[in-house]
């Protein structure tokens, strides 16, 4: 039986801890910058690389996990029905149709935040924690209610944002509120990122973000014309070897695991222009 | 200093709308991040400005006030060039000032 004791395992490092799953958190205070398709493609890696996932849909009101996942005729039960006390925890774990160690548990459809509250995500995370090696959170747009129940149970958050003002401004908003609840640091993950833009001074670089944001890379994911029919067809990129954008998925995966990943170029002749990059970024993307 | 970097390079080529994005993301995010209306950062800097007049005299024109990200905190970088000190409060206890003057005008 899930019993609380192991509950408590993960310690601030990066590596999973034997004794508990770690709880990433994926949000962005905007919407429509990946956010659910990072969770879907970062929890199909982990998932390959053989760690036990379960995905957790906190956008209750506006699911599309399930979506994206492929997984949306299998629900009966969600989140909300596990809050309610109407169904089992395991009851509303859909398993995934390949991989054999990934869950999802989706969100309702039909009610509205307000039916979690930060202290239910953080008793189910805990359930959960024992049987997983990651718990990843998909955090619906905005800074509300949310926001903080997605937010609540995280050991580790993973900010997504585009290479654009309106993102990168939103992003340091959920960075400052991250900071004062003591969630911190968390680590960015710049999706849409179109090397030819960057290279022309068109886009702003990792390295103008990461500047401008004062937190750590995670993963640079490329502008990928795949990603559409992947969500199309429901089957996440990172199930796929040949795209760019997957592999850049199966990076951070990596890198929430502990590993060392070198960030994969951008563009190929990067020579000079990371070097100015560098000049002004500081950081060197 | 970024800033010298940025109007050597970024600059003196024609500015690209990433370098742009840039500038705007970083006003905008001081500003969101001090969260001071305008009226009080204006009524701050002539406080502080006020402070100084008391000790030297100011030149006007030449008054620069910046706001500047560190790492995520917000600075004020002032450049508030002076000419000359203001006149020396009526020294009572030093030698005889200028015979007849009273502390005015």
């Amino acid at each position: 039986m899930a019993s609380n004791t192991g509950a408590a395992g993960a310690s601030g490092s990066p590596k999973k801890s034997s004794t508990g799953a770690k709880v990433v958190t994926i949000t962005s205070g905007k919407g429509g910058v990946g956010k659910t398709t990072t969770t879907a493609n970062v929890g199909v890696a982990l998932a390959r690389m053989n760690q036990r996932v379960v995905l957790i849909d906190a956008d209750i009101g506006l699911r599309n996990l399930d979506i994206v996942m492929g997984l949306e005729n299998r629900i009966v039960y969600d989140l909300v029905d596990v809050v309610e006390g109407r169904c089992k925890l395991r009851q509303a774990m859909i398993k995934h149709k390949i991989l054999p160690e990934l869950y999802l548990i989706p969100a309702a459809q039909t009610r509205d935040k307000t039916a979690v509250s930060p202290a239910d995500m953080i008793k189910i995370a805990d359930q959960l924690r024992p049987e997983f090696d990651f718990i990843l959170i998909d955090c619906p747009a905005g800074i509300e209610r949310g926001f903080r129940n997605a937010v609540a149970p995280a050991d580790e958050v993973l900010i997504v944002t585009n290479p654009e003002v309106s993102a990168v401004r939103d992003a340091d908003r959920i960075i400052g509120l991250l900071e004062a609840e003591g969630k911190g640091p968390a680590h960015l993950v710049l999706n849409r990122a179109k090397a030819d833009m960057i290279k022309r001074g068109e886009m702003l670089s990792p390295s103008d973000v990461t500047d401008i944001l004062a937190i750590k890379l995670i993963g640079i994911v490329p502008e990928d014309d795949s990603v559409v029919p992947s969500s199309n067809s429901g089957t996440p990129l990172a199930m796929l070897d040949a795209s760019r954008a997957g592999q850049a998925y199966r990076n951070i995966a990596r890198r929430l695991m502990g590993e060392t990943v070198p960030f994969m170029p951008l563009e190929d002749n990067s020579g000079i222009f990371k070097r100015i990059g560098r000049l002004f970024g500081g950081q060197g993307g | 200093m970024p800033g010298f970097f940025e109007s050597l390079f970024g600059k003196s080529n024609k500015t690209t709308s990433g370098s742009t994005a840039k500038e705007r993301l970083q006003f905008i995010l001081l500003h969101d991040r001090i969260n001071l209306p305008p009226e009080k950062l204006e009524a701050m800097k002539a406080e502080i400005l006020q402070v100084i007049s008391k000790y030297v005299s100011v030149d006007d024109s030449g008054v620069d006030f910046a706001l500047q990200n560190r790492e995520r905190i917000p600075a004020i970088v002032a450049n508030i060039p002076f000419t000359k000190p203001v006149e020396p409060p009526d020294p009572d206890d030093d030698l005889p000032p200028l015979g007849s003057s009273r502390k005015e005008s």
